[in-house]
């Protein structure tokens, strides 16, 4: 991070009020890049572990949701190393995971829509819609153009209204 | 559900909010086991209104009343203590279990660690005497000051119990002015007398 190099300061709020205003945030996104589940819900914990370690020695002009959603993209990148160091060969692709009965996986048809989208598309419009990183800042987390990357992020939010919205739907 | 969808109304759904509960407990215990957390923090209902209990990894260092203002009591912990509050319910079952325990009158005294590092000074040295005096039993702000060798510090033993950072684990509710009246607390004159009260009868 290029602030890095900035005199530090602590940041003196409770870090509690920062899991209550951007947990449900990391959460939309991690489970948008990784689908709801256990995963997402590692990539989650480990994100604000990171940032509680981080935490003294954050500047005090950090955009602390940026800040997080860059973590939260490391950490399930992470997270599905691990998880293909684990898995067991099958032919199932790993974002296609059961969602049902888990807290917070209400509408299975409009995550299992978001889990089938390229990749790229996925995490462009995890970033910016969900996480709100600008297309160039997620362009320098997952490479390409920010063009590219805006693109990605329309495609595939059109694919989801297409999924989600059949023929013969109002709009 | 609707098939109704702008991108607009999936993104909301996609927002919809989520219950992070589990979430938070896993944060809580993990961050406790790898010594990230300055301060943990917990409320508990009691027979006088909520308090808030506060823990370092050296003991609890902070009980508080909610006319304190909890959002308050937490800034000043981060700005003192270090900004890893967290609420960790958990880290407090100790306290919170005790804390029951004399409400319900069947626990005289306190056995926590502290962390006396919200004290400081005469301050410290009132705050350290304080659970010598006995449970149902009460002292009068001379006697303190003249307990701790200096008479003349009435005012300042006053002010000490009405800065005191673990108040009933710390019990500044059992000093009274010399004419027996009841003296200020800092949670109020009803939850003083409301301690002395469960005190005396059990």
């Amino acid at each position: 991070m290029p602030r890095r190099d900035y005199p530090v300061m602590s940041m003196q709020q409770p870090f509690e009020h920062t899991v209550t205003e951007h947990g449900p945030t990391v959460a939309r996104v991690v489970r948008a890049v990784l689908g709801p589940g256990p995963d997402a819900d590692d990539a989650w914990s480990e994100t604000f572990l990171a940032a509680l370690r981080a935490w003294p020695d954050l500047p005090e002009d950090t955009n602390v949701q940026a800040w997080l959603v860059r973590v939260a993209h490391r950490k399930a990148i992470d997270v599905t190393r691990g998880a293909a160091r684990r898995a067991v060969p099958t032919d199932t692709l790993p974002e296609r995971r059961a969602t049902t009965g888990l807290p917070g996986s209400g509408e299975p048809d409009l995550w299992a829509a978001v889990a089938a989208l390229p990749e790229r598309q996925r995490l462009s419009l995890a970033y910016h819609y969900l996480g709100g990183l600008r297309h160039t800042e997620t362009a320098e987390l997952i490479g390409g153009t920010p063009a590219a990357v805006r693109r990605a992020a329309a495609d595939g939010l059109r694919t989801l209204r297409q999924t989600l919205a059949p023929e013969g739907a109002s709009r | 559900m609707t098939n109704d969808s702008t991108p607009t109304d999936l993104l909301d759904r996609l927002a919809a909010p989520t219950d992070l509960t589990g979430l938070h407990r896993l944060l809580e215990l993990r961050a406790a086991q790898e010594g990230l957390l300055d301060v943990a923090y917990r409320t508990l209902d009691t027979p006088v209104g909520p308090l808030l209990l506060a823990a370092t990894p050296s003991g609890l260092v902070r009980v508080a009343y909610e006319r304190e203002g909890f959002d308050a009591v937490l800034a000043d912990l981060a700005t003192r203590i270090g900004s890893r509050v967290l609420l960790a319910p958990q880290q407090l079952d100790p306290a919170a279990h005790q804390l029951e325990e004399y409400f319900a009158g069947s626990r005289s005294r306190f056995e926590l660690p502290l962390d006396h590092s919200l004290s400081s000074g005469f301050r410290g040295r009132v705050h350290a005497y304080l659970p010598q005096i006995a449970y149902g039993r009460t002292e009068s702000y001379g006697e303190v000051a003249a307990h701790l060798g200096n008479p003349r510090a009435v005012r300042a033993v006053g002010t000490a119990c009405a800065t005191n950072p673990l108040p009933v684990v710390v019990p500044c509710h059992r000093v009274l002015r010399s004419d027996g009246s009841l003296g200020g607390y800092l949670g109020g004159t009803a939850a003083k007398t409301a301690l002395l009260e469960l005190e005396h009868a059990a």
